[in-house]
């Protein structure tokens, strides 16, 4: 409790925000409601309060009037908060007596009418300063931070990120649900817009990944479980069963080779179905690790119990188990990267553009395999009928700026589109129309790309496209697909029969996003993807601290940007390890030992297990290093015998009745 | 003194707007306020929130408090169930809902002056949605006497 | 089964046999229909185009009568002819949507002492076979299988849009999902959703007549033995015209076009008489 004798003296801080607040509110008539506030002792208003000139005008203040608490009224404290609590520590003040609210957020960005914004402005500042006086000084309490991370995904982010932690000396753990890293880019034949080998690049990081001896790499793996907080995580990781053990197995293939099964019978999901695949394989030449695996879903074996195992004997290393169970393993961690990725849009869910209908309409990561020399049909574009195609559709946003599928922008289509183009060009001689929207292209050398393409003879056609039909008007037409569209350039509707369409799918949250959300106690943005703390300025971090986000699974995102990312993340994680400890939020639970009756009603409530009971006592009490300072122990205490720092029932309301009590 | 009541009676009938209590925890529900702000979508300047970390912090005294203090209705934001950044917080401030609506029929307060949304960081439109929906049902309402009541039975 | 009948204009003259086979066919897989007294037109007229707020009026008695006729709760009105039923659900859900519109709407059916409560479910047959009734129960109804015929289903262009309340907006299947229930092989073709010129083979005959040679053509191209339809006014342009338009362009397109249920009776046995068949201009041969 304050200190009665203590004199409160008030400084209240309008910020305008430049118009974002004084547009909407009349900051100066604010300013000059609280001055007349009791206990306010001086009251401004400012053009940008965070900036330093707003900062040290706190500071000066806090000096010259011998003010002891602050209002600073402004935006939201989940951005600013922090910088407040700092100035105001610059001037010798505790941090904990300076209070915000927020009217940029809540107020002048969400309420139109200017006089009733000003009038909710005035009750808030009038909330805060009642709150503001009971508010006590506190001081931050400091954990250590484990040094080891967690990264969960190995694409290119997972990748890139975790050897930057491993050649800065960390332990890293990286968990891969497939049974070989390198994500989608392993399945690219070539990136744009250098048109390097995607497979040249990013093979040797693969393979550094695996032979970093600060790195843990666990494939075919899952996160089962989280607990504990920044600094302080304990994973538990479900390494699934492939039948095949990891430290016999040389990748020799012999195994596949003698598999009952003299052909590949089950879809590829490396080549996206396209070829076949035998139950026992090994996803491509470059899966590292370089380990068969074994698929219990069509292994003969798992189905019917009744087979020679013939891939057993052919093993001279004994390196396959069919008793193998999935194992638990339990780390400590003291931060977490994800870095989960994307999935591609299912193209069957726009039926008007004949997928799965009509043979010859495939997905771009179908002719992604298509155009890779180590792929299906080893470097040839080929129709079902196995023909090369004379002439080549490719529809741009399919999956994306679509009202009906999903509304974003999944900013790489446009650039592999054109790259696909060009490979479909080179390796065919098509023509190859592009069906566009608008044609996006920020980034270095993509606007050039696009323009050597102009320039390659691919015919763009400016309009989205209504449908992919068999419909034929001509005899000359029969046997090809029939793209319609308009062409905006020109006004008119134009039908381009073609041998092939490629649809250009998009970029869409993974299905298993929300699970991985939830178990990491992080938040999504409403079309799915990961939320970052702050779009612009805390891209890789969450709400949750120690968990950082990077690559796709925060946003559609290409290879350059996701690497930039991880590398981001990664050093946000280096900055926590290397400070050594976290100073955490004082906002923890306490217990009046004289009011405590004992009845016990907190115990059961505590979802962290930090009440225990005193039985010499008959009292409660709390374990500060496990309370995490919901307060809802506080809220259920019928002595009020429990009390919570920051957010003490004397603060809550003072500032409930300063809302409504002038 | 007696003019000064009058007047103030006339204000209130020529514009009265409802005052909204909106308690919403850090995590989600202050969050998708945040979010709506950021999106410029645009509800009525009826609510004043208080953030606490939880809804579990949700006292029932604070409801009691604001309404005897002249709060026309109160909204209580917070995780949708699962989702609680504290685990089951969100829970245990339903469980609170209930037993504070059943007080109010008690007390015979119209049940539309309490809500309890679950509104998830990403909700900004919902938040919005709820704030409008709510304004439109309590100016309906009309202006709540449970103040004056206090007042009354103080006297 | 239950349901409330709005039969409207085209089903009692042109599309008689739409209306009699569906009867049929319904009555003897036991679903009942019970027609809606006193009903008036649709509004799938020029009407709604020039004063949308006085033909929804019109429209709108109807589902006000349905709320008489049905009783309590939730009303089942099944609305057979495709304009019809997307004039009747548009109504509805414009009355959902638009308060200054339901206000205006309701105040005159208070002037003639109605009321609409908002408690009809607009309905199609093909949504009540489908999703009601189903097709498993259909398949076992099935009495003689339809062995060999090459079925194309055209769904035109007002059954699944602009509302989508069944099937997919741009792909619709159900009438094809039926014609495989009844043991037919379901064509599949580019055309289903495809415009069949409306009124415009009678006011501007040469772009009518042109739209449906270019259906017809495919049904052929694609070769399809019968064409099954939902609407009275797609089943009379695609049958009614075909000597004209196999003159104009030179190529015979005669095919014949039925309405849906006519081909489930069929293969339920039904009697020929009952399903209206002797009323169709081009005579399905293989029925």
């Amino acid at each position: 409790m304050s200190n009665n004798k203590e004199e409160i003296r008030i400084g209240v801080y309008i910020c305008h925000c430049g118009h974002n607040i004084a547009g909407a509110v009349d900051v100066v008539g604010v300013a000059e409601y609280a001055a007349k506030l009791p206990n306010v002792v001086i009251s401004k208003d400012y053009k940008y309060m965070c900036s330093d000139p707003g900062q040290e005008l706190i500071a000066a203040d806090i000096k010259e009037y011998n003010l002891n608490r602050i209002v600073v009224t402004s935006c939201s404290p989940l951005l600013h908060e922090k910088t407040f609590r700092e100035a105001t520590t610059k001037a010798g003040l505790n941090q904990y007596f300076m209070q915000m609210v927020n009217i940029r957020e809540n107020v002048s960005w969400v309420n139109e009418n200017f006089d009733d914004a000003t009038e909710k402005s005035k009750d808030l500042v009038r909330a805060a300063v009642q709150r503001v006086a009971f508010q006590r000084a506190l001081e931050k309490q400091k954990v250590p931070v484990n040094p080891n991370v967690l990264i969960v995904g190995g694409g290119i982010a997972g990748i890139s990120a975790a050897l930057t932690m491993a050649n800065a000396g960390k332990k890293v753990y990286l968990v891969e649900k497939e049974s070989t890293i390198g994500g989608h880019m392993a399945i690219f034949d070539k990136t744009f817009p250098t048109l390097d080998c995607a497979a040249c690049i990013l093979t040797p990081k693969m393979s550094s990944v695996k032979n970093h001896p600060n790195i843990t790499l666990w494939t075919y793996s899952e996160v089962s479980n989280v607990e504990g907080f920044v600094g302080n995580y304990k994973v538990q990781v479900t390494r699934k069963p492939r039948y095949v053990i990891e430290d016999l197995c040389v990748g020799c293939m012999l195994c596949v080779e003698k598999c009952i099964f003299k052909e590949g019978k089950f879809p590829d999901e490396f080549n996206q179905g396209l070829s076949k695949r035998k139950p026992v394989y090994v996803p491509f030449p470059q899966a590292t690790p370089l380990v068969a695996v074994i698929d219990d879903k069509t292994c003969i074996h798992f189905k019917t119990g009744k087979c020679t195992q013939t891939c057993k004997t052919a093993c001279d290393r004994n390196a396959i188990d069919f008793d193998q169970k999935p194992e638990i393993k339990e780390i400590e961690v003291g931060t977490v990267l994800l870095t989960t990725g994307f999935q591609a849009f299912d193209a069957k869910k726009v039926p008007y553009y004949g997928y799965g209908k009509y043979p010859n309409v495939f997905t771009s990561l179908e002719v992604e395999r298509m155009v890779n020399a180590s792929g299906p049909t080893e470097g040839h574009v080929l129709t079902r009928e196995g023909k090369a195609p004379k002439s080549v559709g490719i529809i741009h946003c399919v999956g994306s700026r679509d009202e009906k599928t999903h509304k974003w922008c999944s900013r790489v289509c446009c650039m592999y589109s054109l790259k696909l183009a060009h490979l479909i060009k080179e390796h065919t001689g098509a023509d190859v129309y592009n069906f566009y929207i608008d044609m996006r292209t920020p980034g270095k050398g993509y606007e050039e790309f696009y323009d050597k393409l102009l320039h390659e003879d691919v015919h763009f056609i400016r309009g989205r496209v209504s449908e992919v039909t068999d419909w034929i008007t001509s005899p000359e037409e029969e046997g090809k697909l029939i793209i319609r569209a308009e062409d905006t350039m020109i006004g008119m509707v134009r039908r381009i029969p073609v041998d092939m369409v490629v649809l250009a799918v998009g970029m869409e949250p993974r299905d298993d996003a929300q699970e991985i959300r939830k178990m990491f106690n992080i938040s999504c943005s409403t079309e799915g993807f990961f939320l970052e703390r702050h779009p612009k300025l805390a891209p890789v971090n969450t709400f949750t601290d120690g968990v950082f986000i990077a690559g796709a699974c925060q946003g559609p995102r290409d290879i350059p940007d996701s690497v930039a990312q991880a590398g981001a993340a990664a050093a946000e994680a280096l900055v926590l390890i290397d400070s050594g400890h976290v100073e955490l939020e004082p906002n923890t639970a306490y217990i009046v030992d004289e009011i405590c009756s004992g009845c016990k009603s907190c115990l059961n409530i505590c979802p962290y297990k930090a009440i225990t009971f005193d039985l010499e006592k008959n009292k409660s009490s709390i374990n500060v290093a496990l309370c995490k300072g919901c307060g809802t122990c506080v809220a259920a205490c019928p002595s009020s015998a429990i009390k919570q720092n920051l957010f003490e029932d004397v603060e809550i309301f003072s500032e409930i009745k300063g809302i409504f009590v002038e | 003194m007696q003019e000064e009541v009058k007047n103030n009676n006339i204000q209130t009938a020529k514009a009265w707007k409802p005052k909204i209590l909106a308690i919403f925890c850090n995590w989600c529900t202050y969050t998708a306020s945040d979010l709506a702000g950021v999106s410029r979508l645009k509800y009525p300047a009826t609510t004043r929130v208080v953030r606490i970390m939880c809804s579990g912090r949700l006292d029932p005294q604070f409801i009691l408090t604001a309404f005897s203090e002249g709060a026309d209705a109160i909204l209580i934001g917070g995780c949708h169930p699962g989702d609680c950044h504290y685990a089951t917080g969100n829970y245990k401030c339903l469980r609170r809902f209930h037993l504070i609506q059943k007080y109010m029929k008690q007390m015979n307060i119209e049940p539309e002056r309490l809500r309890l949304e679950w509104i998830s960081a990403s909700e900004g439109k919902r938040l919005a949605e709820v704030i409008g929906e709510m304004t439109e049902t309590i100016t309906k309402l009309g202006q709540s006497k449970i103040k004056q009541q206090v007042a009354n039975i103080e006297k | 089964m239950k349901y409330l009948y709005y039969p409207g204009c085209s089903l009692k003259s042109s599309g008689k046999s739409y209306e009699e086979s569906m009867l049929a066919v319904f009555k003897h897989l036991g679903i009942e229909l019970q027609e809606l007294n006193d009903w008036n037109c649709c509004g799938a007229t020029n009407y709604m185009a020039i004063n949308e707020q006085s033909a929804m009026s019109v429209t709108s008695r109807n589902l006000a009568l349905a709320e008489e006729q049905g009783g309590s709760g939730e009303i089942n009105l099944v609305a057979p002819c495709n304009a019809c039923y997307m004039g009747l659900l548009k109504t509805k859900t414009y009355l959902e949507n638009e308060q200054g519109l339901r206000d205006s709407v309701l105040q005159k059916l208070d002037s003639i002492g109605m009321k609409y409560e908002g408690r009809v479910k607009v309905r199609h047959p093909l949504d009540i076979l489908v999703n009601d009734f189903g097709l498993d129960k259909l398949k076992m109804a099935v009495k003689k299988p339809l062995k060999d015929l090459n079925v194309v289903s055209y769904y035109g262009c007002q059954v699944v849009r602009p509302i989508t309340a069944f099937d997919d907006a741009s792909d619709p299947v159900y009438m094809d999902q039926i014609a495989m229930t009844l043991g037919a092989t379901a064509v599949d073709w580019g055309m289903k959703v495809r415009c069949c010129g409306g009124s415009m083979t009678s006011t501007v005959s040469d772009v009518g007549l042109r739209l449906n040679y270019l259906l017809l053509k495919e049904a052929k191209r694609k070769k399809a033995d019968i064409i099954i339809t939902a609407c009275p006014l797609c089943q009379f342009n695609l049958e009614c015209f075909q000597d004209k338009i196999s003159r104009k362009y030179g190529e015979s397109v005669n095919i014949p076009v039925v309405f849906f249920p006519q081909l489930i009776g069929m293969a339920l046995g039904l009697d020929k008489k009952e399903l209206g068949l002797q009323r169709m201009f081009v005579q399905p041969q293989y029925l």
